[in-house]
């Protein structure tokens, strides 16, 4: 058992070193991409770019300047950003972190409970106009771009009907940490929840509405139903447990990638500053110590995610749990 | 059914139906509605008066749908843009199909170390989340134009998102394809065909292949529906479409900063991809029921 | 055994029961039509046909479990005092289902729920109708497993059915049915996914329960067998409506309709083969006048000069992966040491339960699995040293027909096409000579040239079989693998092809190897037979010798649990005590023990017991 939980830590490294080795190509190695002249701004004159690649050690061989980093991120932690210099990396990072969190965090319960809800009742309505207006619902909510709905809230809640009762309890843009005034911080993060919920609301309602769907065709329904149980538990009790086994699975990975910074558009439209704006920045203007932090930031999520999910499916899934 | 098509196919001829030039900024320029000439770009009422706002709607043939921050038509744009959109979304997803139908069979139907690597970087790449891939291949490839091979690519062509969107899913469609392959090689028609001394080759070609492309065919709208969010999504963070070149993302990009005084620019290309996506996804769904009846028979 | 109470009112009375399935186009088709029959309380009463007569249709029906959305119901249903047409569904739930009646089903691996501890879901049956304490539950619940012979009942409480074995889940099955003490219970072919021994043990088990309970039986099957040996009662079905219907001893020895004796003349009989030297047909019965033909037996014999394949010493093993990490974790010993001989133009039977290697072995002779050691001799040429081109070209000479013939066919592909592709890549000839003698076959196995151009999901079962014989024919093989060919098939059906077979082995001298666990088609076809278990033959000979003097306690078993359709055997009981199939999953250092057999008759090799 021991031996197996290493062997899984192990391979994790091993992803995430695979990550870093294809980030430092994607910036440094490809044919394109000079990060010295990138740093020096364009028109910049062949002697500037040559001081800022000797000033920034990108005149190195490639190992050298990847162990560097990785040594100065890992071990020394004192990497600082190659944008604004002396910024430290770690406690930028660390600073954005919060705020992704209950971003993600709220719509992902809000989320979860919607995807449900909508899953069971539209397959328990199947075929008639609960499940129609539910499954329509959801495929607009798979089909708008996410940023836009942001923007179409931001709109109203903002602008045109800011003034009205409805909505003038809604705080201008931004992030206020918990710790600061969560009043606050809950009205702030009402609609970046509701708009980030709302797609993942549509994919999980369809995904488990077809689930619980063929879950009906099985033979255990037909034995549930037999031993004279009421629609109602067949349904609850027994198609959707083994329905929800892949949402949860699904849930897992969206959660890690987007507290890992695939959140980006919602915190770019919400002004929310996160990680996934962190790394759209830092991206932006090629900050490389930058970007290295917050990718294996969010590949380290990823593969967390991967392991939990795997434990979680051991956990309710007990066909998994043989041999 | 009509309306469809025509929704689809408006892109297509979008140079027959604009009335003006939507790449020029027309910031000095005027137009006639209820016969007096009006500027496009119009002196800012509220505030300090400070500053234009380009016009509304007109709901004319000119600027139908108000101008954008540099006074061109949002209208003829959106028409440019959207043959961009579906451009990039329709090649991006042949582009991603074919490389997936590659390395799908590739690791499948060899299986042994070509199976093992392969799906190695598969699982790789997947723990990259799609969107910072595709930002950061974006960020490298948009800077400055580059030879790929004997084409010299320059740094605004369409060709870099085409690339970039059509690469970051090819894990995702490339996995279910390796199931899909080796699920069909390990079936008892594969088995009876060894049996009979078909060639290896042969099994691949008459057998396996024709069983997979309805995957791939099933596949197709869906990707296609992802890619142009994904287009919008890149050019709405400046790392998609170059200007001066429109597609629906950089009209959206636009509208950014016109949100609250002329939702409009915002509204209108967030409305066509919305409608093309859920058309994609409908017909998506029809052909999968019409392909694949077995994942059909829940609904 | 109580004898039926011809006096007492029926418990389920069905009269002019028409059931119609909304189809394509919104077009409604009979399954049922007019289908009258009742049931005593204590009676059985069996309905038998083949797949389409709507057997299970009716069973359904009776259990109110039809989707109203799609299925039309009429006539009248009355069970227990309820009219089960007029309940609505929460009175379904409450006077029916799991009450008056209870339902056990063909696929016990499949009809428990998998996440749910088989205990809890026991419970869940006692306690869906009536308030019962927890712990009171519980004991009710270790009593009906302990009551359906369920070793260790209250710690196997605990397990989930992944943990049980396809008999054990039968079991499970039956105590969740009879948490209600039902007054009927209902049994859809509940033995036909189970192996021999097994189903023996699940049919004396009704038996007992029965007589215990004194519950009334519906009992639906395809297998004469077993309804010889269970009903009281039995009504034939035929594409929805009833053929005959009436006392089971009175059915099998004066059978009124053609149909009725077309049925049982295809009935394979084990022990009717006694002093017949030669593999023999099924007679054949005239549809319209019920007289049934002359049996007749195979004309060629063997020709024992030189052996056609030799297998020797084969093994095949596989690892068992689990885990997190997916590591070996164990081996399957799928095939152990297996030795034997095929002669041109005999039929040699591989028999065997479920899990004991038989088809595993089929498939390494043609190399079609990896891991397999050994030698295999076919023709003079050893095939596992060739090379691939020269094993593909090899393979000519050996072709399978499969046991699920629609999953073996391209479903892209015309039948035309996939039985040119062979001859065309064997460089046998030019496509229109091929396409000539695929014509040619497909009119040697009782099919039309004209259905060439067809896809294989146009045809039936019988039929598509019958295609699959024509293209293993189109290589002019000298030995055909036949893996549970036949198993699949209705009886009427399943004769027809063994006597297809045995007309190509007559005509061409091919030689069979014949794997199946159906040992009275075993008996009908072959030379010799190979009982296998657990991955070794225990015991290989004539096959005179092996079914009627067996030597080996497991061929003993086997034989004895085989179901005879005489209802004279009724009230016999086989009294074997209940085991978990043991399967050859054995841990990664496991040696196999040296073997040894003895040859106690000519030709009769007996594995010698440790």
């Amino acid at each position: 058992m021991l031996a197996a939980i290493l062997s899984r830590l192990l391979r994790m490294v091993v992803v995430m070193f695979g990550i870093s080795v294809i980030t430092f190509l994607i910036f440094f190695a490809t044919p394109s991409s000079d990060p010295a002249a990138r740093i020096a701004g364009k028109n910049a004159a062949q002697e500037t770019i040559e001081a800022v690649r000797k000033d920034f050690g990108l005149d190195r061989p490639l190992y050298v300047q990847y162990g560097l980093m990785m040594q100065r991120l890992f071990i020394s932690q004192d990497l600082t950003s190659f944008a604004n210099r002396g910024q430290k990396i770690i406690p930028t990072v660390m600073a954005a972190a919060p705020a992704t969190l209950s971003l993600v965090s709220g719509a992902a319960v809000l989320w979860m409970l919607g995807g449900i809800l909508t899953g069971i009742t539209a397959a328990a309505f199947r075929g008639r106009w609960p499940d129609k207006i539910l499954m329509g619902l959801s495929m607009m909510a798979v089909a708008m771009p996410v940023f836009w709905v942001g923007e179409m809230v931001n709109l109203v809640t903002q602008n045109r009907l800011h003034d009205t009762w409805a909505f003038s309890w809604v705080p201008a843009l931004g992030y206020t940490p918990f710790s600061q005034d969560p009043g606050l911080w809950f009205r702030s993060m009402v609609f970046p929840w509701l708009t980030l919920a709302f797609l993942y609301i549509g994919l999980y309602g369809r995904m488990l509405r077809t689930g619980i769907i063929e879950t009906y065709q099985e033979d255990f329904i037909r034995t549930a139903r037999a031993k004279g149980l009421t629609g109602r538990k067949v349904l609850l009790k027994h198609a959707t447990r083994s329905a929800i086994i892949p949402i949860v699975i699904m849930f897992g990975m969206d959660f890690g990638v987007l507290v890992g910074g695939a959140a980006v558009l919602t915190e770019v439209v919400f002004g929310i500053n996160g990680v996934g704006r962190l790394t759209y920045q830092a991206l932006k203007v090629l900050d490389l110590p930058m970007i290295m932090a917050t990718v294996l930031y969010a590949s380290f999520f990823v593969v967390i995610a991967n392991a939990v999910v795997d434990l979680l499916c051991l956990l309710i899934d007990p066909r998994m749990r043989r041999a | 059914m009509l309306i469809v098509v025509a929704t689809l196919l408006a892109p297509v001829y979008a140079k027959h139906v604009a009335g003006t030039d939507p790449f020029r900024s027309g910031l000095s320029a005027k137009i006639k509605i209820d016969g007096k000439p009006t500027p496009v770009m119009q002196q800012s009422t509220e505030g300090l008066g400070l500053g234009v706002t380009p016009i509304g709607p007109t709901w004319g043939p000119q600027y139908m749908l108000g101008a954008d921050g540099q006074g061109r038509d949002v209208a003829a744009r959106m028409l440019y843009g959207g043959r961009n959109s579906l451009l990039i979304a329709g090649a991006s997803t042949l582009i991603c199909l074919f490389c997936a139908a590659i390395i799908g069979i590739a690791a499948g139907y060899s299986g042994g170390m070509v199976d093992g690597v392969l799906s190695n970087l598969i699982d790789m790449i997947w723990a990259f989340p799609v969107y910072l891939l595709a930002i950061s291949l974006s960020i490298v490839m948009i800077g400055k134009s580059f030879a790929l091979g004997p084409f010299e690519i320059s740094s605004g062509s369409l060709i870099v998102p085409i690339l970039i969107i059509g690469l970051v899913y090819v894990p995702y469609v490339a996995r279910p394809i390796r199931g899909r392959v080796m699920a069909i090689n390990q079936s008892e028609f594969v088995m009876a065909a060894r049996g009979l001394g078909i060639r290896r080759w042969k099994i691949l070609l008459r057998h396996i292949l024709p069983n997979v492309s309805t995957t791939l065919i099933v596949f197709a709208p869906m990707l296609m529906a992802l890619n142009i969010v994904t287009e919008s999504s890149l050019s709405f963070l400046s790392v998609g479409v170059q200007p001066p070149n429109a597609s629906w993302g950089t009209i959206l990009q636009d509208g950014q900063t016109l949100l609250y005084s002329r939702p409009w620019v915002s509204l209108a290309p967030g409305l066509a991809i919305m409608v093309t996506v859920l058309l994609l996804n409908l017909f998506g769904d029809v052909l999968r029921d019409v392909l694949d009846p077995k994942s059909a028979r829940g609904r | 055994m109580k004898e039926p109470a011809e006096m007492t009112a029926p418990i389920l009375k069905i009269e002019d029961l028409s059931v119609a399935f909304l189809g394509a186009r919104n077009s409604w088709n009979r399954v049922i039509e007019g289908l009258s029959f009742d049931i005593r309380p204590g009676e059985t009463v069996a309905l038998v046909g083949e797949s389409g007569s709507g057997k299970s249709v009716t069973s359904l029906s009776v259990m109110g479990l039809l989707d109203p959305a799609t299925s039309k119901v009429e006539g009248r249903i009355q069970l227990a005092g309820h009219e089960v047409l007029n309940l609505d569904e929460a009175g379904k739930i409450r006077h029916i289902r799991g009450q008056a009646a209870a339902m056990i089903f063909q696929e016990p691996m499949t009809s428990l729920h998998p996440i749910y501890r088989v205990g809890d879901q026991i419970t869940e049956a006692l306690t869906s109708h009536r308030d019962l304490p927890k712990a009171e539950a519980r004991k009710q619940a270790i009593a009906l497993l302990e009551r359906v012979r369920i070793p260790n009942a209250a710690r196997r409480m605990e397990d989930y059915p992944h943990a049980f074995s396809g008999g054990m889940r039968q079991r499970v099955m039956i105590a969740m049915a009879l948490a209600s003490r039902p007054k009927l219970l209902i049994a859809d072919e509940p033995t036909t996914a189970l192996d021999v021994t097994v189903q023996g043990e699940i049919l004396d088990l009704l038996k007992d329960i029965q007589a215990e309970y004194g519950m009334a039986m519906l009992f639906i099957t395809h297998d004469m067998g077993v309804v010889a040996e269970m009903a009281d009662r039995t009504v034939v079905m035929l594409r929805g409506r009833t053929v005959e219907q009436g006392p089971t001893a009175e059915i099998f020895a004066h059978p009124r309709e053609p149909y009725t004796k077309a049925l049982l003349a295809s009935v394979p009989v084990l022990g009717s083969m006694k002093g017949k030297p030669a593999p023999l047909r099924f007679p054949l019965v005239d549809m319209k006048t019920g007289v049934a033909g002359e049996a007749l037996p195979l004309q060629s014999s063997p020709d024992l000069s030189k052996p056609i394949l030799e297998v020797r010493n084969l093994v095949t093993r596989f690892d068992v992966r689990g885990g997190l990490l997916n590591r070996r974790v164990a081996r399957v010993h799928a095939v152990e040491n297996v030795s034997f001989r095929i002669f041109p133009g005999e039929t040699l039977s591989l028999v065997g339960e479920s899990g004991c290697g038989k088809s595993t072995t089929g498939k390494s002779i043609i190399r079609l699995t990896d891991h397999a050691t050994g030698s295999v001799a076919m023709a003079g040429d050893e095939l596992f040293t060739l090379r691939p081109e020269a094993l593909r070209l090899k393979r000519r000479e050996i072709q399978m027909i499969p046991q699920d013939p629609l999953a073996s066919m391209n479903p892209r592909m015309t039948v035309g096409d996939a039985l040119v592709e062979p001859f065309t890549e064997h460089r046998m000839g030019t496509v229109p000579q091929a396409r000539e003698k695929a014509a040619r076959l497909m009119e040697q196995v009782g099919l039309t040239r004209d259905m060439l151009e067809r896809y294989p999901h146009e045809f039936s079962g019988g039929q598509r079989q019958r295609v699959c014989i024509a293209r293993a024919l189109m290589l002019d093989p000298k030995l055909i693998i036949a893996d549970e060919s036949v198993s699949a098939l209705d009886v009427s059906v399943k004769a027809q092809v063994v006597n297809l077979l045995l007309d190509i082995q007559d005509r061409l001298g091919i030689a069979f190897l014949f794997i199946s666990h159906d040992i009275a088609v075993v008996e009908r076809v072959s030379h010799r037979i190979a009982v296998m278990y657990m991955g070794e033959i225990v015991e290989i000979g004539p096959r005179a010798e092996i079914l009627e003097r067996p030597r080996h306690a497991y061929t003993r078993q086997l034989i004895g649990a085989v179901t005879v359709p005489d209802p004279g055997r009724r009230h016999l009981r086989r009294n074997q005590q209940i085991k978990e199939l043991k399967t050859p999953i054995r841990p990664l250092d496991f040696r196999p023990p040296a073997r040894h057999y003895e040859e106690v008759a000519p030709g009769h090799l007996v594995m010698v017991e440790a």
